[in-house]
């Protein structure tokens, strides 16, 4: 792990990386059966939207799952910088960051574009 | 590389530290435009509609099924290794790496079928 980073910092991330993990585990098996099931006869928005708009409990579990997305994804990428490509400075912690802030937003709009009902325009 | 690391690297649980490594690798950088395809929706159905367009075509199809084995992988890979970290210490569970290709193949097979039908 990072050297700017402390002994207990490094523990916890690694915590907080197999609690998501839990959880990630419990939603990617339901998105992995939703998937498979809403793909049959292809993919429409209409098909789609009908689904997801103002389904609230959809709206719920993926919020969840972008959540545990953004804690699980950047403690991953940055092992990954740190052990194939030697980014250990601080700087590899501000990436993390960065990439949180990412999968936050980006993933959380996407949960309100699909839930919003009558679109969220 | 010494000799030592080569016998480590042909090993089962070598391979399932690289699949996981790649698959999570390849799925957090889907990550980011998986959800920006998503938030077309929010310009309305029209939007969500012309991407679901374009990516109705085999190459994106092909990227789809390889993502999907890619999460069955990583998924059941993981389960693995939370097993080998918090569960009684049982060796290195080579039967969930041969499980998780299992799964994998599986979801892809599941996968195709739903595209298909």
């Amino acid at each position: 792990m990072s050297q700017s980073l402390s002994v207990v910092t490094q523990a916890k991330l690694w915590y907080w990386q197999r609690i998501s993990a839990m959880v990630l585990a419990l939603c990617v098996i339901v998105h992995l059966v939703g998937i498979i099931m809403a793909v049959r006869g292809g993919l429409s928005g209409a098909e789609v939207l009908a689904r997801t708009q103002g389904n609230w409990l959809f709206g719920a579990f993926y919020a969840v799952f972008v959540l545990a997305s953004t804690v699980h994804v950047p403690i991953g990428l940055m092992r990954i910088a740190e052990e194939w490509l030697g980014w250990r400075s601080r700087s590899v912690v501000i990436a993390a960051w960065l990439f949180a802030a990412l999968l936050a937003f980006a993933g959380l709009r996407a949960v309100y574009a699909v839930v919003m009902p009558g679109g969220a325009a | 590389m010494r000799k030592n690391d080569l016998r480590a690297r042909n090993h089962a649980a070598y391979w399932a530290f690289l699949v996981h490594r790649l698959s999570g690798l390849a799925l957090a950088l889907f990550l980011p435009a998986h959800f920006w395809a998503l938030g077309h929706a929010i310009q309305g159905e029209a939007s969500l509609d012309g991407f679901l367009k374009l990516a109705d075509n085999p190459l994106f199809k092909a990227g789809e099924w390889g993502l999907v084995i890619l999460l069955s992988l990583h998924l059941v890979g993981g389960v693995r290794l939370l097993l080998i970290e918090f569960k009684p210490w049982s060796g290195l569970r080579k039967d969930w790496v041969a499980l998780s290709l299992g799964a994998g193949l599986c979801t892809g097979l599941a996968f195709m079928l739903s595209l298909f039908s």
